[in-house]
């Protein structure tokens, strides 16, 4: 190590440092031109000039090139250095006074006027410096320019003033000139070809070093080595010499691993459709039609155009945009016979979406069913259309035509009249549909697992997670097509089965983590350390950091302040520890990027030196500071300054917390004995748990004891009676029918139910960890179309009943008529049910089967077979099922006329009205969610509007309800089919085994404390907390419970007593912050 | 995606708008804020299901004391907005400094300064 002062601070720098670099590390700006951090330094700008004025070589030396000596003394701002840079600059905006660079630094050393005349009237930028000679000699090894000429006539230029043939058009020369001298046109006639980015669909360029995407994980750069200059001309290493932490290794190479594993899932995904299948739609002619997710990352505030809504042909914002929806989905034609089930939604989103964007947007979606099958669509989709305008048109597309000149797009449809229309377009967005990637099919032939013709791999609808091979499961759209509250659904579930078979391995393989015993430090005054992180760059760049080191230092209570390159590094964890314990800290703030990210990182940092993890306060100064005011330096140190004063005060006040470790009952309560009841019951058993199921009826089954067969299954009660077998005869189930929750208290981890069951209604409560919600739901019964006055009305559950006991000789029944969304879809009940489409279609196939000469006809709004199930719709078309569309405004007419059924309906493809005779008349009724208020009211759950339970997050949480330790699974969530419950209830035992895999549950913490003796009982806590946690205890005080408190601060807020504070985050603490931030001379 | 705003923002950092408390906004103003704004979640997306809604609440009970001893409530504002709404915190961000620039330096610490002048 060499010593040496600069400006009168001393530094300690590694042999070999030069003089600039050793500047930087204390914080001291240079200025430079010619400098580049790759290259060996020329010193042939002279701006970075310094004065030696005490060691072996005294005078002005450019600092980029003098390496740092023993006992160095440097001045940096003495008056010859900056008269010395100012005739530099004065030199250099003689020969070139129109560069903005120039200009700057003229400015920031304060040149008003030039002292000279200049010599060379002709426009100039080249400060003839080197540094793309030097970037393209010594970095990339190519040699395609150097000076020629030489006093004024001196330049840069490829040899013989030729154009380079050598150049390999990398573009490093005109990224290293500081003053944009460089045209990468004048030097060579080779085109550059800029790396397409995938991740932005090809619609923007990337580095060869790059992140993937944004959310990548690990958020780490790749180097792509097809277009490296590294590993193509074994040049370059640019990045190498700017990482700090020196992470850049071009010598890693691919390793095979080899990994013992009990189970495997597979999650490999889904890709999109070729929109090259469909050339009618001229993907690759027409500029300004794009995909779905080209219109994507369109739509993405960080996609190609930063979230400008733009046609690709030339930039101009489009009016009129067209969604074009099934493009390879539902098409025999390209072997993709199956629904996609994602696409009505997503382009109703994106249509949503430009619309937010650019109000004059009007958005049309071509379609041919709305498929708004999931919970909550059909009213997203009924907002895009009524209160968004987006305008949704049935029909089938059958090409696009382009106008040449404008590139607008002219799409034929058919409108209500049934006259064929042309309508001009701005962009096309086509909705490509899911289809297995070629190297999931290649997994699955490598795994020995089958798949279907499609690719998608084999399950079937009693083991939907289970794929043809023992011990390898399945989940997301390498299934079936699916969304995204399936998919996580699924995801949970294959969890589930994957973990019940190595759940003898539980709890091996683990290491603990071990702490010493924390410190006591209660009575000590505050003792702050500070530590204030550079970045890298992203803070250093911006923020003075030593200035705000420095001013740290002055600030009560502060007993140590340190500035690191990057203060998340390993080393840094290490000192930090050291440093607490050799200056006896008892707080830390650290000034760096954002809690949300890097908090827990810091707190298990001190909490290994000895101090509660909460005795930790962070100061956001990167993503609220330097990030933000990146062009205002000065302003953004000042307010790092406020920022930090703002923290210190803070954490002036900060206490140490306790986290309680509760035990946990290792027992779940299920409610609710249908098929997701039992399959959960199971499932938890099989993991080793001990169950308790309740089920209201005397016997167990629920819905499944009206379902006889689906469209891929027939033994449906076989399997009834197995499951019903297996649950009452598991050795770790309990059983409880008849039985109805009368009470319910705890918190996750330590619930009590109190349950009345049997005929004596006897009263006995159970223990338990976690508690999972399978109510079920049940057939709506039908108030419309003569249903209950007319024997020959029934609903597709009776009428399935009726053909599996031979009830109906359907032999003798010529025609038959099945009404659609009876009581779905419409204002009172406005969701969707699912399962209709497919139920009418899967009993429709059996009559067409027993009798195939018998008329069938299905009266539908939009047929919603999404996913697989599209097969059989096809399949039902092929049978001769007569498919007739009818509006919610004109629905069918059902009356008697001399006996016999008559059902009146318009028939749009016919432009006719319909009347039928059917023998039976089927209505697909809704399904509703079984009575379940009293216990949504017992266990302070959430519902829909429908009555349904609501879970945590629609699409991340599925199963989770907001109260932890309860999960919910089948139709008390929505309405779906017996495969869909089936995979949610592995899913809501998996969520349930994360819990009761502990012994123990953390609780505490950030929650809410009742002081006591303040507290006037005036129930305002108790109103005000959503999750009804408060209660006034037997000492007649209000009392909050730390396992249940979810931290949120409603209470504290509003206790007009100010008896509640919700610690880390008590009054004091946010009112110190407000002081400390006004108030600069109070602190 | 680094927006920039102005620099005269500085957050203070609750778990929910549901801790605003009536007592930090007037405190704030107390001590030398010419303006204060509150950045809840999109009013049906609390995470703690309804906390944004009684921040709101609170928020328009400080402003009409506010106005009451002089201060003016519209110095202060409550705004909804999503994680995922970076240009939207953006434009908040401007159209309060905007908004408070025009109203000029808070009446309390115009009355400070003349006190300290004397």
């Amino acid at each position: 190590m060499v010593n040496l002062t600069i400006d009168g601070r001393k530094v300690e720098v590694e042999e070999g440092t030069t003089v600039l670099k050793a500047a930087e590390k204390l914080g001291i700006k240079i200025p430079t031109l010619c400098y580049f951090e790759a290259l060996t330094p020329q010193g042939a700008c002279r701006l970075c000039v310094v004065e030696i004025v005490g060691g072996a070589r005294r005078g002005l030396s450019a600092s980029c090139a003098y390496v740092a000596e023993e006992g160095l003394e440097v001045r940096t701002d003495s008056k010859r250095v900056i008269e010395a840079r100012k005739l530099v600059i004065e030199l250099l905006l003689l020969r070139c006074p129109d560069v903005p660079k120039l200009q700057e630094l003229a400015e920031e050393i304060g040149i008003d006027r030039a002292r000279y005349e200049r010599f060379k009237p002709e426009e100039e930028k080249c400060i003839l410096c080197g540094l793309c000679v030097r970037v393209c000699q010594e970095l990339m090894h190519v040699g395609a320019i150097n000076f020629v000429n030489r006093g004024s006539s001196r330049k840069v230029s490829p040899p013989f003033d030729e154009y380079s043939s050598v150049c390999v058009t990398c573009g490093a020369c005109e990224v290293v000139c500081p003053t944009g001298a460089i045209n990468l046109d004048e030097i060579t006639k080779n085109i550059p070809r800029p790396i397409k980015a995938d991740f932005d669909e090809r619609l923007a360029t990337r580095p060869s070093i790059y992140l993937t995407f944004p959310q990548a994980v690990p958020k780490v750069p790749v180097i792509d080595r097809q277009t490296c200059m590294h590993f193509l001309n074994d040049a370059c290493g640019a990045c190498e010499s700017f990482c700090g932490p020196k992470a850049i290794k071009y010598d890693q190479e691919d390793e095979v691993r080899e990994l013992d594993v009990g189970s495997v899932i597979l999650a490999p995904g889904f890709e999109l459709t070729n929109p090259s299948l469909k050339d009618e739609y001229g993907y690759n002619r027409y500029p300004n039609v794009v995909t779905s997710m080209e219109f994507e990352r369109i739509l993405s505030a960080s996609g190609p155009y930063q979230g400008h809504i733009q046609r690709p042909s030339d930039q101009s914002g489009p009016e009129k945009v067209a969604w074009i929806q099934c493009v390879g989905s539902r098409d025999n034609s390209c072997d993709k016979g199956y629904c996609s089930s994602v696409c009505c939604m997503y382009a109703t989103k994106e249509a949503i979406i430009a619309k937010e964007h650019s109000p004059d947007i009007k958005p049309t979606i071509f379609y041919m069913d709305i498929r708004a099958h999931g919970k909550g669509f059909d009213q997203y989709y009924e907002r895009a259309r009524d209160d968004y305008g987006v305008r949704y048109i049935q029909c089938q597309i059958s090409k696009i035509v382009e106008k040449p000149k404008s590139k607008n797009l002219i799409i034929a449809f058919i409108d209500k009249e049934g006259k064929v229309v042309e309508e001009e377009f701005d962009l096309v967005v086509l909705s490509l549909g899911m289809t297995p990637s070629t190297s999931s099919r290649e997994l699955a032939e490598k795994l020995g697992i089958e798949t279907d013709s499609y690719g998608f791999c084999q399950t079937d609808s009693l083991n939907p997670v289970k794929t043809s091979r023992p011990g390898v499961f399945v989940c997301g759209s390498f299934e079936a097509p699916k969304d995204i509250p399936e998919t996580v659904s699924q995801a949970s579930g294959s969890a589930a089965f994957a973990s019940e078979l190595i759940s003898e391995a539980r709890g091996t393989l683990i290491c603990e983590e071990e702490f010493s015993p924390e410190r006591d430090i209660s009575g000590e005054e505050p003792r702050i350390g500070v530590f204030v992180c550079h970045c890298g760059i992203n803070i250093g760049g911006v923020v003075d950091v030593p200035a705000v080191k420095e001013y740290a230092k002055s600030l009560p209570h502060v007993a140590y302040v340190d500035e690191n390159l990057y203060t998340c590094s390993q080393d840094t964890q290490t000192k930090i520890k050291e440093v607490i314990k050799e200056n006896n800290l008892n707080r830390v703030v650290v000034a760096s990027c954002t809690p949300r990210t890097h908090e827990p990182l810091f707190q298990k940092t001190i909490r290994e030196a000895g101090l509660n993890k909460y005795l930790f306060e962070m100061a956001n100064i990167r993503d609220q500071c330097s990030w933000v005011h990146m062009d205002k330096k000065e302003e953004a140190t000042k307010k790092a300054k406020d920022l930090v004063r703002m923290a210190i005060a803070a954490a002036s006040y900060v206490e140490p917390l306790q986290e309680q470790e509760l035990s946990v009952t290792k027992r779940a309560l299920v409610v609710g004995g249908g098929a997701s009841g039992m399959a959960a019951a199971l499932g938890l058993a099989d993991q080793g748990f001990e169950v308790a199921l309740v089920e209201k009826e005397k016997e167990l089954g629920g819905n499944l004891r009206h379902l006889h067969y689906t469209l891929r299954d027939d033994g449906i009660q076989t399997y009834m009676q197995s499951l019903i077998e297996r649950v009452k005869n598991h050795p770790l189930i309990l059983v409880i029918t008849d039985g109805v929750i009368v009470d319910f208290t705890g918190f996750k981890g330590n619930f009590k139910t109190g349950i009345m069951a049997g005929p004596g209604m006897a009263y006995r409560q159970i223990e338990h960890g976690v508690t999972i919600i399978a109510t079920g739901g049940e057939e709506y019964k039908p108030e419309e179309y003569l249903y209950g006055q007319d024997k020959r009305v029934m609903t597709q559950q009776e009428l399935e009943g009726k053909i599996v006991r031979d009830e109906i000789n359907l032999g003798h029944v010529n025609e038959v008529v099945m009404i659609q969304c009876v009581g779905s879809r419409i204002p009172e009940r406005p969701y969707c049910s699912r399962l209709c489409c497919s139920a009418a279609i899967k009993n429709a196939l059996k009559i067409k089967e027993k009798n195939p000469q018998s008329r069938v006809f299905i009266l539908y709004r939009d047929i919603r077979t999404y996913g697989l199930l599209e097969d059989y719709y096809t399949k039902a078309r092929k049978a001769g099922i007569i498919f007739i569309r009818y509006d919610l405004e004109e629905k069918p007419q059902v009356k008697i006329e001399k006996g016999a059924l008559q059902v009146e309906v318009d028939d749009p493809a016919l432009g006719e009205r319909v009347v039928l005779n059917p023998q039976l008349l089927v209505l697909s009724s809704a399904i509703v969610p079984r009575e379940n208020e009293e216990l949504a009211t017992l266990m302070k759950l959430q519902r829909t509007q429908e009555g349904f339970f609501l879970e945590a997050h629609m699409k991340l949480r599925p199963v989770d309800l907001a109260t932890e330790g309860i999960y919910l699974c089948g139709l008390a969530h929505s309405p779906k089919p017996l495969d869909e419950s089936l995979s949610q209830a592995a899913a809501a035992v998996s969520r349930a085994c994360t819990l009761l895999a502990h012994d123990t549950v953390s609780v505490g913490g950030m929650v809410a404390r009742v002081d006591g003796e303040k507290c006037a009982v005036c129930l305002t806590c108790v109103r005000v907390c959503p999750y009804d946690v408060p209660f006034i205890n037997e000492e007649g005080v209000a009392q909050i419970d730390a396992a249940k408190c979810q931290g949120c601060g409603s209470c504290a807020a509003e206790c007009p007593g100010k008896a509640i504070q919700l610690q880390h985050c008590e009054d004091k603490q946010i009112i110190a912050k407000s002081i400390a931030l006004f108030k600069v001379e109070a602190v | 995606m680094r927006l920039s705003y102005p620099t005269n923002i500085k957050i203070i950092k609750l778990p929910c708008t549901g801790k605003i408390d009536v007592l930090y906004l007037l405190k704030a103003f107390e001590n030398g804020a010419d303006g204060v704004y509150v950045a809840g979640c999109m009013e049906g997306d609390c995470h703690y299901l309804t906390g944004n809604l009684r921040a709101r609440k609170r928020v328009e009970y400080a402003k009409k004391i506010l106005d009451e001893v002089g201060i003016g409530g519209e110095r202060l504002a409550m705004y909804n907005m999503s994680a995922a709404q970076g240009p939207r915190f953006v434009e908040v961000a401007n159209e309060m400094t905007e908004r408070i620039k025009e109203l000029g330096p808070s009446p309390i610490k115009r009355k400070s300064t003349v006190k300290g002048s004397k």
